[in-house]
């Protein structure tokens, strides 16, 4: 293949990184007054990525860079969702940062990088691009969580998510070099034809722990989700809004395609570990987030138990767990912008307010708001009729099939305990005393966006389930 | 004369890696000291990396090597410009008094 054809394939990331250094050489000799533009251009950036992918030249299914990179049914269907999820949150944060005098350009520059690092992530198939994406991405996210730099608590959020995250990649290095010494290959493909069963060479097992270890850490997955909570809160709200949504489908895309194509054979020594981390995860979401009272944090702690139904899913290692997850993660990508939508919507005279207590009432001061975090939080509980049940319903289903009935009866209990919290905001919402309203003026994008998440959650998606699953299917089965 | 082979290189740098690991747990004084935990982790990565390579007459891991020491370099620069804002906020860089949010 000739270099024109190669970088061919390659173009929606070449679109985002050129585009996002063309913007950063603009929004140097604009200055502050133009971060509003900037923003705009790098929707832009991402929407036209988004066409690449969809109806980009090339075939299907290519292999690039010498085994490196792979595009696929997989990663085009992670790449969307990802572009889709950080363009959606691009346009959310506009008008906090603008109140909070933080509209500078770098913003959606850094946001489009760590974009442009998911991207490379969901597309790895070696150890050397694996890293190099998960790299690429972090180094821009520990800056966009220390975003608001006068901010005690900004700061001390970056600097946790640096350390932490700079040890996790550490740990993620380490196994990749144990695996590249046992097996002699980096890239996926030689590991799966080296890692047979019937040699599960002990140092191929350790590295493969240090490896999960690293990629649990991305995805905050218990025993390794210690930075979560902290770096939710204390990053500004936009940014704890895009940290929860984008991030953790790709971490989550490479975690699956990392598993399921470089050791399908040696499933039983991993399956065991996976199955663990989803289950202390889902204890962890479940039992952490019932004490919180700041909704940043209740929501870090939701998404943490959501991390351990997603890995339900990869736990089966097959095909239709894999679609699992990509079913429950591009519900929880929505679920989780249209609550964020809501909680940048919680804004008094006097600034932003994160308690779950001045939710209190909401039906009385702010009737559709209550009504859009209503739904939102059903679905997150996972109540039949909403897209959250489905969601969990095709991850409970795959571990059934592969003979795991306890980690789906885990997974229920735990989505049993979970729903007490969600439900307990539902009743503060609509039983309780009214709190000071909040402002109205909102803007039209968040509640754009919140509204069309939670008609997305309940009725759309009950309809419709039916395409998405397909398409998850359909990709899922690239990876096989 | 002790022939120094594959193992002796693993072990060192899991040694290193062990001090590493220890050195950001243990410590509760000083975030400059993680800084170089880290770094100290990741040369241990290094040492296996290359020691491999030249084990498995494989260039590949020497030129993870050099992507690892490139993208360590761009870690401690971030990681040095958000102690630097983290410092100008709080005037100190004690680790234990990284404390504001609880749950």
């Amino acid at each position: 293949m000739g270099i024109f054809e190669t970088l061919s394939f390659a173009l929606p990331e070449l679109v985002l990184v050129i585009g996002a250094m063309g913007l950063l050489i603009a929004g140097v000799f604009l200055g502050d007054s133009a971060a509003k533009h900037i923003s705009l251009a790098s929707v832009g950036l991402l929407l036209i990525a988004i066409i690449l992918v969809i109806f980009g030249p090339g075939a299907p299914t290519a292999s690039l860079f010498d085994g490196a990179f792979r595009i696929d049914a997989f990663s085009d269907f992670a790449k969307v969702i990802v572009f889709a999820a950080a363009a959606v949150a691009i346009l959310m944060s506009d008008r906090f940062l603008g109140g909070e005098e933080l509209g500078r350009p770098e913003y959606p520059v850094l946001i489009v990088l760590a974009v442009f690092g998911m991207s490379l992530m969901v597309s790895a198939t070696d150890l050397i691009s694996l890293y190099m994406g998960v790299e690429t991405q972090s180094l821009a996210l520990y800056i966009l969580a220390a975003f608001n730099r006068d901010s005690r608590r900004s700061t001390e959020a970056g600097l946790k998510y640096f350390v932490l995250g700079a040890l996790s990649s550490c740990l993620l290095l380490y196994g990749a070099s144990l695996i590249y010494g046992f097996t002699g290959a980096t890239s996926f493909e030689a590991i799966a034809s080296v890692a047979k069963a019937s040699d599960a060479n002990i140092g191929l097992v350790i590295g493969l722990v240090f490896l999960i270890s690293g990629l649990a850490f991305k995805v905050s997955a218990a025993p390794f989700h210690m930075w979560t909570p902290d770096v939710y809160e204390g990053a500004p709200t936009p940014v704890t809004a895009f940290f929860a949504a984008a991030p953790k489908l790709a971490a989550m895309a490479l975690f699956v395609r990392t598993m399921v194509t470089s050791f399908p054979d040696v499933i039983d020594d991993w399956r065991p570990i996976i199955a663990l981390i989803a289950v202390a995860s889902m204890a962890v979401g479940a039992f952490s987030a019932i004490v919180q009272t700041n909704i940043k944090r209740l929501m870090a702690y939701s998404s943490i138990g959501h991390m351990g139904y997603a890995l339900i899913g990869l736990a089966a290692g097959t095909s239709s767990g894999a679609s699992a997850v990509l079913i429950y993660m591009s519900v929880y990508v929505l679920m989780t912008i249209g609550a964020f939508a809501c909680v940048l919507m919680m804004r008094r005279r006097g600034g932003m307010t994160e308690n779950i207590a001045d939710l209190s009432g909401l039906s009385r001061t702010n009737m559709p708001l209550a009504l859009i975090l209503t739904i939102l939080m059903f679905s997150l509980a996972g109540v039949p009729p909403t897209a959250g049940f489905f969601g969990k319903w095709y991850v409970f289903l795959a571990a059934v099939d592969t003979g795991m009935i306890w980690l789906a009866v885990a997974g229920v209990i735990a989505s049993a305990i979970s729903a007490y919290y969600y439900l307990r905001i539902i009743w503060f919402m609509w039983f309780d005393e009214p709190a000071p309203a909040f402002e109205r003026d909102t803007g039209p994008v968040l509640r754009f966006a919140a509204w069309a998440c939670a008609l997305l959650m309940f009725p759309i998606l009950t309809v419709f389930m039916g395409p998405l699953i397909k398409t998850a299917e359909w990709a899922a089965a690239s990876l096989f | 004369m002790v022939e120094i082979g594959l193992g002796n290189y693993l072990i060192v740098a899991a040694i290193l890696f062990a001090i590493g690991m220890a050195g950001i747990f243990v410590n509760r004084k000083n975030v400059i000291v993680i800084l170089m935990s880290i770094e100290l982790m990741l040369l241990a990565v290094n040492i296996n990396l290359v020691a491999f390579s030249q084990f498995l007459g494989d260039l590949t891991g020497q030129v993870f090597a050099f992507m690892v020491l490139t993208v360590a370099a761009a870690e401690a620069a971030v990681g040095l410009a958000i102690l630097v804002a983290y410092f100008r906020n709080r005037g100190d860089i004690a680790v234990e008094d990284a404390n504001l949010m609880k749950n």
